[in-house]
């Protein structure tokens, strides 16, 4: 296959990788998006197998084989609540794949056209070490980001004085060393720079806490296409150019999403440390020790809640631990044959990663018109009769309107507190990641029900029936 | 002094060999032309700036599609572009190739492998989940 006729089919490619992100602005049409993105893969790699450079095929049929095979495996036998670990774990494989092939194309450059060992072109090196470095930062994190979420290791952050410093210092050294590489062309340097952005990957991800992982998980995303945009600049590959160039928009447009979400700026998610307090409950008011909860059991919720006109259901990572989103279908499925209206509201952030609580409510059957977004559903809630809130806590919490000292402070909140009944579904009054406590808790018209979510709900089920 | 016929008869040698080096200057030019395509290979020959176009324009169309994502499907939209950034494949296909074994080569299996693992990974969950999104009965 001629140069110009393999261009040709990689802007094939291209076109249906856009196809493939234009067809989810909408459920009806995601699915042939979907369909778009196969076939532009296949494409891709079927126009790069028939080109002169290929010549040889049993390893690479190899290792499709293998890696097609694990793929497949693990996307057929997920759990949907464990979504976010496996796209932090996918994330990792695309930094530590663009790191190979950085490597590869540092070791026998000659393969690639780009100049022959120890004499490779200056542009080439520049490129290929950043797509080697943002490919081993994406890796690394993408595995501290992995194990945060799957509880391999505690999702608390880990600080240690002088982390910011020993950071900056190392990112410092990074464009340094690729200064070096690019003018020496040392091999030496070059795997010292592979070392030095492992460990930077890992150092970086360290500090941010578990609920911030929506914010993490997008930027690695980003990461990950900036890398492959590094990769694409080295091979003077238009279609891995585009493609970097897609996903890292993606990446970074979910990041801003998720930071507006919260009313954080990327910086002071990056700097991590939020929710260190951990246990220590910041106090709501001077009162606070001797306010009384009004707490309630599954009968007196199913009563409330059968003579309703109009739920809100409001789900939080809470709900994801428990697996609650079958019993809370089947609880909204009684109530809608009571002939009360429910609804879903998600709040941006909900979860730990973009879109988590949607996904978890589609796998319960729950149809996608009754789940709406936070500005869509929000001017709603003071004609709402019953505001359900499912292990959801800090997105409902009113001192984000009110207490200009709390740390969620300006962040948008799905006004629950003004449904003339709010259910709390908790399993203690313990205060949700941010460390404030909700004083929702202590109104007139809250309701606590204790418990495990989907317990919870069975029990609820059980006593409308 | 130099009488005007000396001068413009050395006018006139000047412009010769004006003429004769601009000959041979796009000769050498094409020759460059003529194997600068043999000297390269699939990195081609093509100027950065280029590239540099390609990259920008590409930003532009994914800030405006990726605006047009419905909230609902951020997490599909993940698992698709995590999916499709796996076209790192092709460098790594090149890298897997050559004839012969070479750390450059075992390199390129292990990306191959790893891309793989995406590809059919990430476009299966997409599919998986895209396919639980559905309307009102």
């Amino acid at each position: 296959m001629s140069q110009n006729l393999a261009a040709f089919f990689y802007l094939i490619a291209s076109v249906c990788f856009i196809l493939a992100l234009r067809g989810l602005s909408s459920p009806r049409t995601a699915r042939v998006g979907n369909f778009y993105g196969i076939a532009g893969m296949v494409i891709a790699v079927v126009t790069t197998l028939l080109t002169p450079h290929v010549v040889s095929y049993w390893l690479i049929i190899a290792g499709i084989v293998v890696g097609g095979a694990v793929g497949t495996y693990i996307a057929l036998n997920i759990q949907m609540t464990a979504l976010p670990q496996l796209v932090a774990a996918f994330h990792s494989l695309v930094g530590l794949a663009a790191v190979c092939v950085a490597a590869a194309a540092f070791t026998a450059p000659q393969d690639f056209g780009i100049g022959v060992p120890a004499a490779i072109e200056r542009a080439s090196l520049v490129e290929m070490s950043l797509g080697m470095a943002i490919g081993a930062i994406t890796f690394t994190g993408s595995v501290v980001a992995f194990s945060k979420l799957q509880g391999l290791v505690s999702g608390r952050p880990l600080m240690f004085p002088g982390q910011h410093y020993l950071n900056a210092g190392l990112g410092a050294l990074l464009v340094v060393l690729i200064a070096v590489v690019v003018a020496t062309g040392a091999g030496a340097v070059f795997w010292l720079l592979l070392l030095l952005s492992l460990a930077l990957g890992f150092l970086l991800i360290v500090p941010i806490g578990g609920a911030d992982m929506p914010v993490v998980i997008s930027m690695l995303n980003s990461y990950s296409g900036w890398a492959a945009c590094g990769i694409g600049f080295t091979l003077s590959n238009s279609l891995l150019i585009v493609t970097g160039a897609l996903v890292g928009s993606s990446g970074a447009i979910l990041s801003y999403i998720m930071c507006k979400g919260m009313n954080r700026s990327i910086v002071n998610v990056i700097l991590g440390g939020f929710g260190a307090e951990g246990g220590t409950v910041v106090a709501g008011g001077a009162d606070a020790g001797d306010r009384s909860v009004r707490s309630g059991s599954a009968e007196d919720a199913a009563f409330i809640l059968k003579n309703a006109g109009s739920v809100v259901i409001v789900p939080g990572y809470g709900m994801a631990v428990a697996q609650a989103q079958h019993a809370l279908r089947e609880m909204a499925d009684l109530l809608k044959k009571e002939g009360v209206a429910v609804r879903y509201a998600i709040h941006p952030v909900a979860g730990r990663m973009p879109g988590h609580m949607n996904v978890l409510l589609a796998e319960a059957n729950v149809p996608y018109d009754e789940v709406f977004e936070l500005d869509e559903i929000n001017r709603d809630f003071p004609s709402t009769d019953v505001a359900f809130v499912i292990g959801a806590n800090d997105v409902t919490n009113p001192a984000a309107k009110t207490d200009p000292n709390s740390p969620i402070y300006g962040m948008p909140i799905l006004d629950v507190e003004r449904a003339k009944t709010v259910l709390f579904v908790k399993r203690s009054m313990a205060s949700g990641y941010a460390g404030v406590e909700n004083e929702l808790f202590y109104r007139n018209n809250t309701m606590m029900l204790f418990g495990d979510a989907k317990k919870m709900c069975e029990e609820i089920v059980k006593a409308m029936e | 002094m130099a009488d005007p016929a000396a001068l413009a008869e050395r006018a006139r040698e000047l412009a010769g060999d004006a003429g004769r080096l601009a000959h041979g200057l796009q000769a050498l030019a094409y020759q460059l032309a003529a194997q600068s395509p043999a000297a390269t290979g699939p990195a081609g020959g093509v100027p950065f700036v280029y590239e540099l176009t390609v990259f920008v324009l590409a930003v532009f169309v994914g800030y405006h599609v990726v605006w047009r994502v419905t909230p609902a499907l951020h997490s599909p939209l993940m698992s698709v572009t995590n999916a499709i950034s796996s076209v790192i494949i092709v460098g790594a296909l090149i890298a897997a190739g050559p004839a012969g074994i070479s750390f450059a080569k075992v390199m390129g299996f292990v990306a191959v492998a790893l891309a793989s693992v995406n590809i059919f990974g990430g476009f299966i969950v997409t599919q998986r989940m895209l396919q639980m999104f559905q309307r009102k009965k």
